[in-house]
């Protein structure tokens, strides 16, 4: 059968797509999962110890946000466990055995984290305080843990271990160093880190609006000041990871750092290249720092970097230009928010203030856009970089692509699903925050969130009410 | 070859997982279906209300089932996996489909401002709660009948376009409705809707003795089209059949009676689903596709199934006392989002009256069956124009 599927020898380029774009989408929302819990309950933590309402109120309206991005969230996931199946049969058929053991155990902090979501968000009213701030610690603890585990998965892909293979099929499996393969360490810190960066900045970065319109009040500084303090913290913790792992990757997966940083061929003194694009053997419009890729690897210029020569063609990384140029994205954001941290660090020691200077408030309110580009890039140089290997070294990406017809339509149907998705989850939150700036109690009652119990208690006849509402209130959206 | 010990104990653990989602997620489906039966925006609301209620703070915790199937699945039986997922293909797309869909409805129906998005987000809503249940259906009928091939190399469209995986999608979608309604009864009676409850109650009893023709018809199906599942469940499963079957009965008879006792007349019902899930798994012994792949030759190393088998074990210690806690909690109805949050904005001084009546309709039946219904033409149509002609080469 093996030698089958190199017959079929089916273009992979559809289903790569398709995987690309849920991955790319879900990982925004997986990051809210994993990091938004924390966020709240820091907010609802300062809102009981102090009786501080403000923070109190903070913490509710996230966690309304909350309820709609961990429902696109739990879909977006799900539709990641099938594709696993339906784009990668042959991969799964062959590899299951060893890479579906993380994610098995993924499966216990899913159903913790979607019990306790369940509690914690639907809680508010009728649990005691403490008793309900205590209902959001598992939905932190598992989120860590569930990304831990699924990110062992991704590891496992890209550093493979913990299995013997005897004809072409995995013999035996040991769980323990498949889950705790070599790039497991680097990659699970790198994830979650971002996830607490990402979701710090965004929630940040939608306060710093409200900030530079002048709402200073303690609500939009506390809004500010707890997410973003949140984020900062990860962000020095971030930079010295990525330092770290870019050696890992150096040591463990060369062509792949190789593309990242442009060595064509193995040598010493090695060139640190900044942006530039990389045409038949030549860099273009870039800035080369002379042996400095020697110097980051070894510390010395002497240093010998492996080339993508090292390879055959056929097993070289495409596009070295979009792997080059995200990781030199992701590593410019990286510092541009980390300085961003560092300067609000500064005057928060030596002014015990919040710092609300719209020369600081701009580029925070564009930070979370930019962490999630960040993410985003070195998404791509991960998985663009581990390429023509869906195993690295082990499996090729085109034998394990699904023979089915019909994915180029799957991938037009996830695409517009998608782009409608984002615009849920982007609206719904601005859509209630532009309610919850007109501030009616009456409307505040009947505020929903994915499958809330109903407008009907709070209001009387429904059919009638939305004419009443547009001739009463008679704003913009009067039409 | 007999299939090993931790083969049979994983395999075990599956099918009571599948059980699980046939009965958690089942009803959660099933309120769907009974949202989109529930008539004009008018007479659906109290209905419409209480599905609403009743559902919102576990329907997560219920759709992880899924997922946890699809992880032992592709961990300890990877080539079943891997077959299932190429031959259908399509089904299991359009399932998929169904599940994003619903959850877009979800997120969109209750913020939706104007009532013509309210009516399309409602009609997404209402197909995916049948489009979902009925392809995963024609799945497992496709996987009972045999029908998969253990090597597929591309779409098999008849493995679930058989009568009896058709059949099985329909027992799926009646099976839901069924589930649904008997958990709703004791809801509306606990909140002391006597009308709601007689409402449901009817459902119920309708939903039921279709269920039970249904039933009986895939099971007449299966005689011809999987001798050996046949087999399975007049021989060796035909006592969790006749618990089922009794079980089933008894239901019928509580809401005849109308006795309504909350955990008795669940428990039943759930017990009429869950027996013939297991039948069904017995039945297939020791085969996962009946007589092309044996449980043995399919299964994973040792070492994955042991796995496997500490999962499910922590799962039941973590996660069985939190689904305790959550159903608890619900049932006292302590989880509720109706909260308003007026006295913290007086407090963090943010108030700020503006007079104002928000409220939407849900939208009504007749626009809401229409959509799905073309929706679903449309799914058929693509179906045939894009993967027939590839199915013949």
């Amino acid at each position: 059968m093996g030698t089958m599927a190199h017959v079929l020898a089916v273009d992979p380029v559809p289903a790569r797509s398709q995987m690309g774009s849920s991955l790319g989408f879900h990982i925004i929302l997986a990051c809210f999962g994993i990091a938004f819990a924390a966020v709240t309950m820091t907010a609802e933590w300062i809102g009981i110890r102090r009786g501080d309402a403000a923070a109190l109120l903070l913490a509710r309206r996230w966690s309304k946000v909350m309820a709609v991005l961990v429902a696109v969230g739990a879909v977006s996931g799900t539709v990641l466990s099938y594709e696993m199946g339906l784009l990668w049969p042959g991969m799964m058929g062959r590899f299951g055995a060893a890479v579906g053991l993380p994610f098995s155990l993924e499966g216990i902090f899913f159903f913790l984290e979607a019990i306790f979501v369940g509690v914690y968000l639907y809680g508010w009213e009728r649990l005691p305080p403490w008793a309900h701030w205590w209902s959001g610690m598992p939905i932190v603890v598992a989120g860590i843990l569930g990304a831990m585990s699924v990110i062992a998965a991704n590891s496992w892909m890209n550093s493979p271990a913990g299995y013997t293979l005897s004809h072409g099929k995995i013999s035996s499996v040991d769980p323990v160093s498949v889950f705790f393969n070599a790039a497991t360490p680097y990659e699970t810190a790198h994830m979650v880190l971002a996830a607490y960066m990402v979701t710090g900045f965004l929630v940040a970065g939608v306060y710093a609006v409200g900030l530079l319109r002048g709402r200073r009040d303690r609500y939009h500084r506390l809004g500010f000041a707890v997410p973003f303090t949140i984020a900062g913290i990860a962000a020095p913790l971030q930079v010295m990871m990525g330092d770290i792992i870019a050696r890992f990757i150096e040591h463990n997966q060369p062509v792949k750092f190789a593309a990242m940083e442009y060595v064509p061929r193995t040598t010493r003194d090695a060139p640190e290249w900044i942006g530039g694009i990389f045409i038949n053997g030549h860099v273009y419009l870039g800035a080369a720092i002379p042996a400095f890729d020697s110097i980051l690897v070894g510390f010395s210029p002497h240093t010998r970097v492996i080339g993508w020569d090292s390879v055959p063609p056929d097993q070289r990384p495409p596009l070295v230009t979009l792997i080059h140029l995200s990781f030199d994205l992701m590593v410019g954001i990286g510092f541009f928010l980390l300085a961003l941290a560092a300067w609000q660090g500064w005057w928060w020691w030596f002014h015990r203030r919040l710092l609300v200077t719209p020369w600081f408030l701009v580029p925070c309110a564009l930070s979370g856009v930019a962490a999630v580009a960040a993410m985003e890039a070195g998404w791509i140089v991960t998985e663009v970089g581990r390429q023509p290997w869906i195993v690295y070294r082990v499996l090729l990406v085109s034998n394990a692509v699904t023979p089915a017809t019909g994915v180029p339509v799957t991938l037009g149907v996830i695409l517009v699903l998608y782009a409608i998705l984002t615009v849920v989850s982007i609206g719904i939150p601005l859509f209630m925050s532009r309610r919850w700036r007109q501030g009616a109690a009456a409307e505040e009652e009947t505020e929903q969130v994915p499958y809330g119990p109903s407008q009907a208690r709070a209001g009387s006849s429904s059919a009638t009410a939305p004419s009443v509402r547009r001739t009463s209130s008679g704003g913009p959206e009067a039409r | 070859m007999s299939p090993s010990p931790d083969t049979i104990a994983v395999a075990a653990i599956l099918i009571m997982v599948i059980a699980a989602y046939a009965l958690f997620g089942g009803a959660d489906f099933g309120g769907g279906i009974w949202d989109l039966l529930a008539g004009s925006a008018e007479r659906g609301r109290a209905p419409r209300d209480l599905i609403d209620e009743a559902i919102t703070p576990v329907w997560e915790a219920n759709h992880v089932w899924l997922v946890f199937i699809l992880v032992l699945l592709w961990t300890a039986f990877p080539p079943a996996f891997a077959a299932i997922m190429t031959a259908l293909f399509v089904p299991l797309s359009l399932s998929l489909l169904g599940i994003v869909l619903r959850g877009v409805g979800f997120a969109f129906r209750h913020t939706a401002e104007r009532l013509r998005m309210q009516q399309l987000t409602g009609a997404l809503f209402a197909a995916a709660s049948l489009i979902t249940p009925f392809f995963m259906g024609t799945v497992v009928g496709a996987v009972a009948t045999g029908k998969v091939p253990v090597h597929p190399r591309g779409n098999v469209l008849a493995a679930w376009t058989s009568t009896t995986a058709i059949l099985t999608g329909l027992l799926f979608v009646a099976a839901c409705a069924y589930v649904s309604a008997v958990f709703l009864v004791p809801e509306a009676r606990g909140r002391g809707h006597a009308v709601l409850t007689r409402y449901f109650a009817l459902r119920a009893t309708a939903a039921g003795v279709l269920t039970g023709a249904l039933a009986g018809g895939t099971f007449a199906e299966l005689s011809a089209s999987s001798p050996h599942v046949f087999a399975g469940l007049t021989g060796i499963a035909l006592p969790l059949v006749a618990i089922s079957i009794a079980a089933g009965m008894a239901v019928l008879g509580m809401l005849w009676v109308r006795w309504y006792n909350a955990l008795g007349i669940r428990v039943t019902a759930a017990i009429a689903v869950a027996t013939v899930v297991w039948g069904w798994g017995l039945a297939q012994y020791p085969y996962l596709f009946p007589t092309s792949l044996s449980l043995g030759a399919g299964s994973a190393p040792k070492a994955s199934l042991v796995g496997e088998f500490v999962v499910a074990g922590l799962a039941l210690l973590l996660v069985a006392p939190g689904f305790v806690l959550l159903y608890f909690l619900q049932q006292r109805r302590m989880l509720t989002a109706a909260e308003t949050d007026a006295d913290l904005r007086l407090a963090a001084r943010l108030e700020r009256p503006v007079p104002g009546q928000p409220a939407m309709a849900p939208a009504p039946a007749a626009a809401r069956v229409t959509t799905a219904l073309v929706l679903a033409l449309l799914a058929i149509r693509a179906i045939r124009d894009v993967f027939s002609p590839a199915d013949r080469r």
